[in-house]
């Protein structure tokens, strides 16, 4: 059901040496549910996502993740290629790593490595070409290709994943994670370096998975034509430690999170939008007297 | 003014293997001015950023800096001429401290003043002194971009090439990064030549823009005469200002 | 047009030609210049400054040849080499693969009975094909899934004294000893791969080289069960299915009512490495379709995206280990039988460097690449056999010369695995090279 928790994080804390990277940190993402983490650089907002994703150990704390069935799986005690296998939370990451030297569809192949690999008779049954490995293959492209069209790459299957422009790179990474089947989506700054009619496009790409897989998202951002757009619930980390845990609206107001990460501008921004009306105005008028 | 241009690109054509990347692509940029290159993802600006780096090298046309053609000149040569650059995927060395990071920026310039750059950067990004020993790679993607900017500061460039400054970083920084450009540019009168996706504040902050769609340079005028254009608008703003 | 002009000017070329003056000097006239002699009383020291100097001049010379044309070419301008040539080579040649390889296959199956094959082309023919195998079995640790393995003579050395053991010992037929020795070599490739599975770059390659040596060290040693320096003599010769490649009653030539020639036993040997490479290739191209070999690319390509994808990688590095290792073992156990005699000496470091050396030149992970490296390289050594003393210095030239004109190999393409509509091969300079290069 949406609204239940999917992915309950209690009492973080990750110490590297002597540094605090993240500190006692604890809130819920939601089933059929987009959750922000936002907050300044170096507030240890990728090192909560690494947590979660297995490539850290966290020093104190438990991650918990709730499927439909009522199975729960403690992420901190998995190895981290169980927590996208069985926990089925899949990642993307801030510097894009896709199999540069692999064709899209290959990327998207590689990410049903677990199910084509049972279906291979675990490669035995694939040399020997015995077993349902064939159709299971079949199915797989079509998988690939669903989400492909999703993300309107379709047409450069057959290209090599690092041939494609950035903004392609960021959804092609999306789409090869949507692959894996996940129940949670954990994103990492995908909207940097798109430009807004980019970042708009990514919105409803998200909007889309959230609705129509009923997948939770958990999403670090610093576009806030994205987190705000299309967040249903934001949570705010200055120097590893939770400072706001709200609705966007209340997120956008709120005193503290203005001070440490969005910073006053409304009214610089009225002033140069008034500006540029100006120009514009004089512009056109220009061109009508000419 | 001066009476050339401090960079002038003319008619350059770079190219991939077989891929043409530019495609006669001119602009100029004067002493004294800040002026910024928008375009989609994939359109050619940090090709652009890198010829004028002399890496991958122009196959014809001509890139001059102070009047002189510096279009088949090495990279590090160029390097050592005024000219600073933080690239694209902010390349920054992950295996030593963010110290010794800012030292090697510093390495082409008078290190007498090097404290006083020290400080400057440091102004400008505080965090980066709070982890002044830590490891350039232990950094969180922010930091690094924050770093990538500081070392090419450290060269004491009189022309500043900026690759998407305000690449992962947060809505605060950006506003402070944009804001420490244009101060100086006012009070050093450092020249600055920037790409960005963020063209709202790119714009916003320049005195002249280009706009480059598929390797060509479609459209140029002032800051604010392009933010006035529909076409920009719709093209590169819309979605949100922020 | 300026940019046509030349790029450099007489001043820089007099500074580059009296560094280059200096440098040459300072070599030759230490190393041919200065002449000892051996007198009565001791060594003498006889100048020869005529030829140093005649060297220097020929260094000034060449360089300042080089600095006036090829080096001052000015950029953009067309090179030397045809851009066809220079961008078109690679993907030129995957295309006549398709053509290339069933051709070079059926060559390879009628060249024992061509009218010009003797003793010596076929002998060299199973020599080449020996290590097309050994390239094609490393091929899947290095090309494919990107590990630097140094060490791969190990299972090579692993089979070979798998089968000797066996068959001496025990009197085990070549057919039931050849899985043996590929099983054991598979299972030492896995206790390799335990040890490596956390090591990165340069410390892989390391241990890979010391495991190599290690083995070679213990085979060395353990006298009573390998004999030691002495190797292992007398190692049953195959037998075509039981029946003796031997004169006389009961013999193949007999059987099968030839007149005797002792080119059977070769022809047949010949056959045999064509087939057990003929079976690398095909499990190899095969695998490459399966999840198992995707796996092993993406692995190459980025190891923490490969984990964020639910893929094992410990098991995704075993299985490239021990895959690879198997091969090297059969190839290991063909190598026996057909030697006949084995000692440590031919599992030495070079052996390993040998066997790298066709995968990096063919172009990692190409199959076609491996056979024309080993072709070039074996082939060349026997050309070159006259030139004793100055063989491994013309291929250490040649190796130097094709890496800068194909730094990613002969075939520096890469064709994916799958496709969609449309085959397009993947260029080289996208594709990563692993751990440990």
């Amino acid at each position: 059901m949406a609204g239940d928790a999917l992915l309950e994080v209690e009492r973080l804390t990750m110490r590297f040496g002597g540094l605090t990277a993240v500190d006692d940190l604890s809130f819920t993402a939601r089933r059929g549910e987009i959750t922000a983490l936002i907050g300044p650089n170096g507030a240890g907002k990728t090192t909560v996502f690494n947590c979660i994703t297995g490539f850290y150990k966290p020093t104190v704390g438990r991650i918990t993740m709730h499927h439909d069935n009522g199975e729960r799986f403690l992420l901190e005690r998995l190895p981290d290629f169980q927590i996208p296998r069985t926990a089925k939370v899949a990642r993307t990451f801030q510097n894009i790593r896709l199999f540069g030297g692999m064709t899209v569809l290959e990327n998207l192949m590689v990410a049903q490595h677990n199910p084509l690999m049972r279906a291979s008779g675990y490669t035995f049954g694939g040399v020997l070409g015995i077993g349902g490995y064939r159709h299971a293959e079949r199915e797989a492209v079509e998988l690939a290709k669903y989400w492909l069209e999703q993300t309107g790459l379709l047409a450069r299957a057959d290209d090599a994943a690092g041939d494609l422009p950035y903004g392609d790179q960021r959804r092609l990474e999306i789409a090869r994670a949507m692959c894996t089947g996940p129940r949670l989506l954990c994103l990492d700054e995908p909207a940097a370096g798109l430009n807004p009619r980019e970042s708009d496009e990514l919105n409803r790409l998200l909007l889309f998975i959230r609705k129509e897989r009923g997948v939770g998202i958990l999403l670090i951002e610093h576009d806030m034509s994205v987190v705000m757009g299309i967040s249903d619930h934001i949570v705010v980390l200055d120097y590893g430690a939770k400072i706001a845990d709200a609705a966007p609206e209340e997120i956008r107001n709120d005193p503290k999170v203005i001070a440490a990460y969005l910073g006053v501008e409304d009214e610089e921004v009225e002033e140069v939008e008034h500006e540029i009306e100006e120009t514009a105005a004089a512009v056109s008028g220009e061109e009508g007297s000419q | 003014m001066s009476a050339h241009p401090l960079l002038a690109v003319s008619e350059v054509e770079t190219f991939y293997g077989r891929i043409q990347a530019l495609r006669g692509v001119s602009l100029d940029v004067h002493q004294g001015e800040i002026v910024t290159l928008i375009g989609a993802n994939g359109a050619g600006k940090s090709t652009l950023m890198m010829t004028i780096c002399g890496s991958p090298q122009a196959r014809s046309g001509r890139v001059l800096y102070d009047g002189q053609d510096i279009t088949t000149f090495p990279t590090h040569q160029i390097m050592h001429m005024g000219i600073a650059q933080s690239p694209e995927g902010r390349r920054i060395f992950g295996r030593m401290t963010v110290m010794e990071n800012l030292m090697i920026g510093a390495s082409v310039a008078d290190q007498k003043f090097f404290d006083e750059d020290l400080e400057r950067a440091f102004a400008l990004f505080p965090r980066l002194k709070d982890r002044r020993d830590q490891r350039g790679g232990t950094l969180s993607g922010g930091e690094q971009q924050m770093l990538a900017i500081a070392r090419a500061l450290m060269a004491r460039p009189r022309l500043l090439l900026l690759d998407e400054p305000s690449l992962g970083l947060a809505p605060l920084v950006v506003k402070q990064i944009f804001g420490a450009i244009g101060e100086l540019n006012r009070a050093d009168g450092l020249t600055v030549f920037l790409v960005e996706q963020n063209a709202y504040h790119a714009l916003k902050l320049a005195h002249r823009g280009y706009v480059m769609v598929n390797g060509q340079i479609t459209m140029s005028g002032t800051g604010t005469e392009l933010l006035a254009r529909d076409e920009i608008r719709a093209a590169y703003l819309e979605g949100g200002a922020h | 047009m300026a940019s046509m002009a030349l790029k450099r000017s007489p001043r820089s070329i007099l500074i580059d030609l009296a560094v280059t003056s200096f440098l040459a000097l300072a070599i030759f006239g230490v190393m041919v210049g200065l002449r000892t002699e051996t007198v009565p009383g001791g060594l003498e020291l006889q100048p020869q400054w005529m030829s140093a100097l005649l060297l220097v001049a020929a260094a000034v010379g060449g360089r300042a040849i080089l600095l006036l044309t090829v080096w001052n070419r000015p950029e953009g301008a067309p090179s030397l080499i045809p851009a066809a040539v220079r961008e078109g080579a690679g993907s030129a040649i995957s295309r006549v693969g398709k053509v290339f390889g069933p051709a070079l296959l059926v060559f390879a199956l009628l060249l024992p009975f061509l009218p010009f094959t003797d003793r010596y082309i076929l002998d060299l023919s199973i020599l080449v094909l020996t290590y097309v195998m050994l390239g094609w079995g490393l091929n899947i640790v290095v090309g494919l899934a990107g590990l630097l393995d140094l060490g791969y003579v190990a299972f090579y050395a692993v089979g070979a004294y798998s089968y000797a053991l066996l068959a001496l010992h025990f009197g085990w037929s070549f057919w039931l000893c050849l899985p043996v020795a590929g099983i054991l070599a598979a299972f030492w490739g896995i206790i390799l791969g335990f040890p490596v599975l956390r090591l990165r770059g340069d410390y892989l390659a390391i241990v890979t080289l010391a495991f190599g040596e290690i083995i070679r060290v213990v085979l060395l040693n353990w006298y009573w069960f390998t004999g030691g320096p002495d190797g292992l003599s007398g190692i049953p010769r195959p037998s075509f299915f039981g029946i003796e490649f031997s004169r006389g009653e009961g013999g193949f030539a007999d059987a099968f009512g030839l007149e005797y020639s002792s080119l059977h036993r070769i022809i047949f040997l010949y056959f045999l490495i064509l087939a057990l490479a003929l079976l690398t290739n095909y499990v190899t191209m095969r695998l490459r379709r399966l999840p198992i070999g995707r796996a092993w690319e993406a692995l190459r390509e980025d190891e923490i995206a490969c984990r964020s994808l639910g893929l094992n990688t410990t098991s995704v590095k075993l299985t490239a280990f021990a895959t690879g290792a198997m091969f090297g073992g059969f190839a290991g156990a063909f190598f026996a039988t057909r030697q006949g005699f084995i000692s440590p000496e031919s599992f030495t470091f070079i052996e390993s460097a040998l066997i790298l050396a066709i995968v990096v030149l063919g172009g990692m992970g190409s199959q076609i690449g491996v056979v024309i490296a080993s072709v070039a390289l074996i082939g060349g050594f026997e050309v070159f056999r006259e030139a004793e003393d100055y063989r491994m210095l013309i291929f250490g030239l040649a190796m130097v010369l094709i890496m800068i004109w194909r730094p990613r190999g002969l075939i520096a393409t890469r064709a994916p695995s799958i496709f969609l509509r449309e085959k397009k091969a993947v260029s080289g300079s996208l594709v990563a090279q692993g751990e440990g290069h």
